[in-house]
């Protein structure tokens, strides 16, 4: 189990703004894939992944970052902060 | 030492970079900037800024940590604010605090250019006829490549 956060336009997207999701997923990127073959709205959300950021447990990653023992993984877009 | 405030309410400017100057004992330079809500269309009536509660105040000072390492630094604050805000009101403010004044200018430069690209806050403009997310500029980006 994992808790999934969505912010900016990909929480617009999907429609909440966090779950928690069952998932055997390896890596960053096998659980997007798992998530946009659910349901239209994520494969919306995550149509260009050079449009989405990730961090696991709050820091920064990339999508090919293994799952095991993250219990935090969050998508967003590029930061827009100052 | 660091400052890292993330909050919804307003800020007084003045009274912040006071008190800041105040407590940077040692220090011979102060810099501050500050950014404000730009209408660019005219018809802008709130900039919506969200953030990732859990993830903004450590990667702020995750960015302020890095600048102490770079520049010999008295003080540095940050103060970037969430929620609903109206054009023209203060968005955030960093400071810096040096001996000499070329540290504390090149330390508030690093800041923001990590903050806009580094620091998980996301801008969302409303309009009168809708609203938009503020997209990031590939200029800020590269703004990184420079440090």
């Amino acid at each position: 189990m994992i808790d999934v956060l969505y912010f900016a336009w990909v929480r617009e997207r999907i429609g909440l703004p966090k779950e928690r999701v069952e998932t055997d997923a390896a890596t960053v990127a096998d659980l997007v894939a798992e998530l946009k073959s659910r349901e239209a709205r994520y494969e919306a959300a995550f149509a260009d992944p050079a449009a989405i950021r990730v961090a696991l447990d709050q820091e920064l990653a990339d999508f090919d970052a293994p799952l095991a023992g993250a219990r935090e993984v969050a998508f967003f877009p590029p930061m827009t902060g100052g | 030492m660091s400052v890292v405030r993330v909050q919804s309410a307003p800020f007084d400017l003045g009274a912040e970079t006071g008190a800041f100057a105040a407590r940077a004992a040692g220090a011979g330079a102060v810099v501050t900037f500050t950014g404000l809500v730009r209408d660019d269309t005219g018809d802008l009536q709130a900039m919506e800024i969200e953030h990732y509660p859990g993830m903004t105040d450590r990667a702020i000072r995750a960015i302020c940590d890095e600048a102490a390492t770079r520049w010999s630094l008295a003080e540095t604050l940050v103060i970037h604010r969430h929620g609903r805000l109206a054009p023209n009101e203060l968005i955030m403010m960093v400071a810096t605090a040096a001996r000499h004044r070329a540290d504390a200018f090149a330390a508030a430069e690093y800041l923001m250019d990590y903050l806009k690209s580094r620091a998980p806050f996301w801008k969302k403009e409303i309009g009168a006829t809708g609203a938009a997310w503020v997209a990031a500029r590939p200029e800020d980006e590269d703004a990184l490549g420079r440090w």
